[in-house]
C-alpha cells in the first residue's frame, strides 16, 4: 500500500500508516487507499485477519471509514477482477469492469472526470457539484440500493464515484491527487 | 466528461533535471524538486518523472529520491526509468509513484507488464514506446532511444495493451526537444490500434500543436517539456487555449 501520509497530514489528521490489527484497534478513523486487483486485495485482508477488525470497528464501533479507490470497490458483497471473490460486503451490489461502449471508449478510465452528487452528503460539502476529481480505474462498483450512492460520474454511461452508508464511505476517485477539491473531501473526512 | 490531461514531463540525469534535441544533446534546467514545487502551484492535471541515466547505467529507479518528490507532488505523480521487475514496481508504487512507466523492460522481460498489472492494476503500468523514422518505416527503440528494435511501434502498442498496460506512452524521438510539433499521424495510428488511453509526447512547440494530436491524432493527453522549460506558455494557458477551441479540460 502506498504511503498517503502527506496528504492527511496536509489536512489536519495524525495518520499512523499500519496493517496492523493493534493500530486499527485504536483508530479513531480509518482511511483505506488500496492499489491492485479485488482478488489479491480481500486475499491479503483476509490472511492478516483484518476483516473481522474492520467490521467490528466500522460496524459495531461505528468509527468513521474512508475506502479510496479498490479501498471503495472492497466494501462491496462480490468482485470479479481477479475472479469471482467475496468483498467485506458492508455494502449491497458487486464490482465490475466497465461496460467497452463504443470506439472512443478506452479502459481504464484515466483522468480527471466530473463528479455529480446525487445527495447532499456531509463528505462532500464545500465541493460544488460537478467538479473534476482525479480517476485511475477498470472496475466500478455497481450498488443494489440507490440510497448508497452519494455521487456518479458519466463514463460508459454512468458509474458510481462516492457511496457512503452510516459511518463509512467510499471514493473512487482519488482525494489525495485531486488538489484542491481532494484535499476539501478529505478535511471533510477527518471531521466527522 | 473525461477531460483531456496537459502533463509536463520531467527528465531526470545524473545529478538534476535535463531537456535534450532527439534524446540527446541535454541541457541543464534545474532541479527536481524546485519543479515540481512550481507545477504544485500551478494545479497541473498530473506528472511524467522519467530517470534516462538508470537503464544506461544499470542501476534501479532512484527509491529515495522519488520518495521525496511525491513527499511534495500533491498531483499523480507517473514515474519511469530503470524499472526492470515486479519489485521495482512495487517500491516505486510504495514511495508515492501513483504509476509506473516501463520501456526497456517493457520489451526485455517477457511477463513484466502482465504480471505488473495483475498485481497492482493496469491503471498503474504505463508502457513507453519511443520510436523513430528509419529505413523500415517507425521503428521501437530502447535504452533511451539508443538501440534499435526491428519492431513497429502500432504492433508494439497492440502487444503491450494486451499484455495489460493501462497507458501508452507514444515519444516520438525524431520531434523530441525540436518544438515542431508532435508526430500526428503515427499517433493516430497508434490510437486507433489500441482501446487504452494514449499519451502523445515529444514534439510539442505551441498550443496547436497539443490540438492537433488530441483531434487528428486522437491522443489522450499530451505530454510536453521544452514548451514549458524555455518558453512562457504554461499548462494552464494551455488548456484555456484547448478549451476556446472545444477540447474538454479541467480549469
Amino acid at each position: 500500500m502506498p504511503s498517503r501520509i502527506f496528504e492527511v497530514e496536509e489536512c489536519g489528521g495524525e495518520p499512523v500508516v499500519t496493517a496492523r490489527r493493534e493500530d486499527l484497534e485504536n483508530a479513531h478513523s480509518i482511511i483505506f487507499p488500496g492499489v491492485g486487483s479485488f482478488a489479491i486485495g480481500m486475499k491479503n485482508i483476509r490472511e492478516r485477519g483484518l476483516d473481522e477488525i474492520l467490521r467490528r470497528q466500522v460496524l459495531e464501533r461505528g468509527i468513521p471509514f474512508l475506502g479510496i479507490c479498490l479501498g471503495l470497490q472492497l466494501m462491496a458483497a462480490k468482485g470479479w477482477e481477479g475472479g469471482e471473490t467475496a468483498g467485506l460486503g458492508w455494502i449491497g451490489g458487486e464490482v465490475k469492469r466497465f461496460d467497452q461502449d463504443g470506439p472512443g471508449v478506452r479502459i481504464p478510465h484515466v483522468g480527471w472526470n466530473e463528479v455529480r452528487h446525487s445527495l447532499n452528503h456531509p463528505l462532500l460539502e464545500g465541493v460544488p457539484s460537478g467538479k473534476d476529481f482525479y480517476f485511475g480505474h477498470s472496475y466500478t462498483v455497481r450498488c443494489r440500493n440507490d440510497g448508497d450512492v452519494v455521487a456518479r460520474t458519466p463514463y460508459c454511461g454512468e458509474f458510481v464515484s462516492v457511496l457512503g452508508r452510516d459511518n463509512y464511505f467510499g471514493v473512487q476517485f482519488h482525494p489525495e491527487k485531486s488538489q484542491k477539491v481532494g484535499f476539501r473531501v478529505l478535511k471533510n473526512f477527518l471531521a466527522l | 466528461m473525461l477531460k483531456v490531461r496537459i502533463m509536463p514531463t520531467l527528465l531526470h540525469k545524473d545529478v538534476g533535471l535535463v531537456k535534450g534535441v532527439g534524446f540527446d544533446n541535454w541541457r541543464r534546467v534545474g532541479s527536481a524538486m524546485q519543479a515540481v514545487k512550481v507545477y504544485n502551484m500551478r494545479e497541473v492535471d498530473e506528472l511524467v518523472f522519467l530517470d534516462i541515466s538508470a537503464t544506461r547505467d544499470g542501476r534501479s529507479p532512484d527509491f529515495e529520491l522519488v520518495d521525496e518528490i511525491a513527499d511534495e507532488c500533491f498531483m499523480p505523480l507517473t514515474v519511469g526509468g530503470g524499472v526492470r521487475t515486479v519489485e521495482d514496481m512495487r517500491r516505486l508504487l510504495k514511495v508515492g509513484a501513483d504509476k509506473v512507466a516501463v520501456n526497456t523492460a517493457a520489451f526485455l522481460s517477457p511477463g513484466l507488464v502482465r504480471e505488473g498489472a495483475r498485481l497492482f492494476g493496469s491503471q498503474c503500468i504505463v508502457a513507453c514506446i519511443d520510436f523513430k523514422k528509419t529505413g523500415l518505416g517507425h521503428e521501437v527503440f530502447i535504452h533511451a532511444g539508443t538501440r534499435a528494435l526491428g519492431k513497429d511501434p502500432v504492433a508494439a502498442a497492440r502487444e503491450l495493451a494486451s499484455e495489460g498496460a493501462g497507458e501508452i506512452l507514444l515519444t516520438s524521438i525524431d520531434r523530441d526537444g525540436t518544438m515542431t510539433g508532435y508526430e500526428v499521424e503515427l499517433t493516430r495510428r497508434v490510437s486507433e490500434a489500441v482501446s487504452i488511453p494514449v499519451i502523445a509526447s515529444g514534439g510539442a512547440g505551441n498550443y496547436e500543436h497539443m490540438l492537433q494530436v488530441l483531434t487528428e491524432g486522437k491522443a489522450s493527453a499530451v505530454a510536453a517539456a521544452s514548451l514549458f522549460h524555455f518558453t512562457h506558455q504554461t499548462p494552464l494557458e494551455a488548456k484555456r487555449y484547448l478549451n476556446d477551441h472545444g477540447v474538454s479540460v479541467r480549469l
